[in-house]
């Protein structure tokens, strides 16, 4: 296979996710529990924007409820898409995604200390989750910065910081398990979503939010999107070819714990998406590749949340399910999946 | 050539944390020639080369190119400069040949100058001299060792330095590609004047292939100078605390080393040496 041949399939590949994502956002718009019609989306937007008449219960159903918890979904897939595949790229460990070194695991015990302590509820257990994303990040760099300044060598840096990110995991995981037991029942279920990640809640003003750390953010990717690719050859060949190490390396730790971050505050974990994006993307596309990994996680969050909200209720007597539960469900069999059919085309 | 670069350590001291592992070493590289830094395991030797090519920032001293202080020059600019290969560089999942070695190319991309002819070209010749165009389709991981260090030092050709280093290249090659690597090289030096500097394990393949030979010893240069002045008994006695015979390659006249150990030597050695 030549090298054109390849570059061709990854193109044509990374389209077909892109429309995938275009088809199934307009499914969980579109369809599920309540069906809307083409022409009556398109009249429901057009007349929302124009201001002109609603249609009764159509209009509030897909402007507050669908249309928003589908550009969040969206926009949380690519979100933590990239930030897992920018990890995992940059630390050459398929392990070192945010979900698994514990960042998602910060924000989830930040929001759950503000609703049980604090009493706090929207925005602010949003900013609470972002700050403890942003906090544990700062942690696990520092424990394992004397690695990383260090070694120079093989993949040391990268599990120093794996290693440091499962043990504050643990931590934080024992301080949520306190915290729930001692919540009464209501807190319980409020914070509760912080624990799976769920879409349940979306709506305009977290859209919004979203959207503009999206604005920032996805042109910063691209900015370091070229030095990461030198990063990959070991840090030693990167130097040498005039990439300045550590700097890069701190940039590419704030641009990806901030999207995971703004990801979480937005909608709380949803399990193994930064995890899987990246490995499923490149099994997919044949290579490692940003865009691809965004699109898949974006894939992942639009198809489990369109089981969640409107296949698990007919199953379950109208219970509609975290996504994260459905994320995690699917993801762990997935995973194992991955391992063993990858141990079998290395073998 | 008058505009090619010159490398040199001035009073450098080399540190891992507070460990001292080069200290007070002044050196240079010079242009145009093929140089091998040589001594026994844990000498400084890679620790130098880490610090000639800036992967470790000198705790004290300098090392200069063209006169001036390589931690004060951009980086990018450095690179298109003095190149470096490594001793583990990584090959990232499925990378091809030919993107791999591209990617020698990124010192001399900005910002808003991106891929061009001249890049296309500048990895056509490097994958040519390396005899790695009939592989450049190919997955890295595919390859063979020999073949895999032959595309590094396409790479690294490809950035086009005047200046270009070398950590333990023919670490894990078996001899006739450890050949085939030290031959790469000096056609590289003979063909385009590039000044290398290489940290080599081989004694015998390091004074037949270097112009300069640095014997390095608890950090600091013993002796430095052609292979045929530096490559003596009582050298690798004082740095390998070996006891050896050097005798005349015979086939390139340079020093060959022949090494005494405790067996399979006839005593009445002692009498004839």
């Amino acid at each position: 296979m030549t090298g054109q041949r390849r570059g061709r399939i990854l193109l044509n590949r990374t389209a077909f996710l892109a429309t995938g994502v275009v088809i199934l956002f307009f499914v969980s718009v579109l369809l599920g529990s309540y069906t809307v019609t083409i022409p009556d989306f398109f009249t429901i937007v057009y007349n929302h924007l124009t201001g002109g008449p609603r249609i009764p219960g159509a209009s509030f159903i897909v402007m507050e409820n669908k249309l928003p918890r589908a550009v969040i979904g969206t926009m949380i897939g690519l979100a933590f898409g990239l930030a897992g595949a920018l990890f995992q790229t940059m630390l050459r460990n398929p392990l070192a995604s945010p979900d698994i070194i514990g960042i998602s695991y910060g924000a989830s015990a930040a929001a759950v200390v503000a609703i049980v302590i604090f009493g706090a509820s929207g925005a602010v257990v949003s900013g609470a989750a972002l700050v403890g994303a942003l906090a544990v990040a700062g942690l696990i760099y520092a424990i394992s910065s004397g690695g990383i300044r260090g070694g120079g060598r093989g993949n040391a840096a990268g599990n120093r910081l794996v290693l440091a990110g499962v043990g504050i995991a643990a931590a934080l995981h024992a301080v949520v398990n306190f915290l729930m037991t001692r919540a009464d029942i209501r807190t319980a279920a409020d914070a509760l979503v912080w624990l799976n990640g769920s879409l349940n809640s979306a709506n305009w003003d977290r859209a919004g939010i979203l959207f503009l750390a999206l604005a920032v953010l996805l042109p910063a990717v691209g900015v370091i999107a070229g030095p990461l690719r030198i990063l990959e050859l070991g840090d030693d060949t990167a130097a040498g070819l005039g990439i300045r190490v550590n700097a890069a390396r701190l940039a590419l730790v704030i641009i990806a714990v901030t999207l995971a971050a703004v990801a979480t505050a937005a909608a709380g974990p949803v399990s193994f998406v930064a995890f899987l994006a990246g490995p499923i993307a490149r099994r997919f596309t044949g290579k490692a590749s940003l865009p691809a990994s965004a699109l898949v996680g974006a894939v992942i969050v639009l198809a489990a949340d369109f089981l969640a909200a409107n296949l698990a209720p007919l199953v379950l007597d109208g219970t509609v399910l975290p996504v994260g539960v459905i994320t995690g469900a699917l993801g762990a069999p997935f995973l194992l999946w991955l391992l063993v059919t990858n141990n079998r085309k290395d073998a | 050539m008058p505009d090619v670069a010159v490398l040199n350590a001035e009073d450098l001291t080399l540190k891992y944390d507070q460990r001292c592992v080069v200290d007070g070493l002044s050196v240079e590289i010079p242009e145009g020639r093929v140089t091998m830094i040589v001594g026994a395991n844990a000498c400084g030797k890679s620790t130098l080369l880490r610090g000639l090519s800036r992967l470790l920032k000198p705790a004290g001293g300098a090392v200069t190119l063209d006169g001036k202080d390589i931690h004060t020059r951009p980086a990018r600019e450095l690179a298109r400069t003095l190149g470096l290969l490594p001793q583990h560089p990584t090959a990232p999942d499925g990378i091809t040949v030919r993107d791999l070695v591209g990617r020698g190319r990124y010192p001399h991309q900005g910002f808003f100058r991106s891929w061009s002819e001249k890049d296309d070209l500048a990895v056509q010749r490097a994958l040519e001299a390396t005899e790695t165009l009939a592989l450049a389709g190919r997955n890295v991981d595919e390859l063979s060792g020999g073949q895999r260090q032959r595309v590094w030092i396409a790479m690294a050709l490809a950035q086009e330095t005047d200046i270009l280093l070398l950590d333990e290249p023919t670490t894990y090659l078996d001899l006739a590609h450890q050949v085939e690597v030290l031959d790469l090289v000096t056609d590289l030096n003979r063909r385009r004047g590039t000044t290398v500097a290489i940290v080599l394990h081989d004694l015998n393949l390091a004074a037949r292939y270097a112009d300069n030979v640095i014997a390095m010893k608890a950090g600091a240069v013993v002796a430095e100078g052609t292979p045929g002045e530096v490559v003596t008994e009582d050298l690798v006695r004082s740095v390998f605390n070996l006891e050896s015979r050097v005798i005349p390659d015979p086939v390139s006249g340079t020093p060959l080393i022949i090494p005494i150990g405790r067996h399979h030597v006839p005593t009445e050695l002692e009498l004839v040496s």
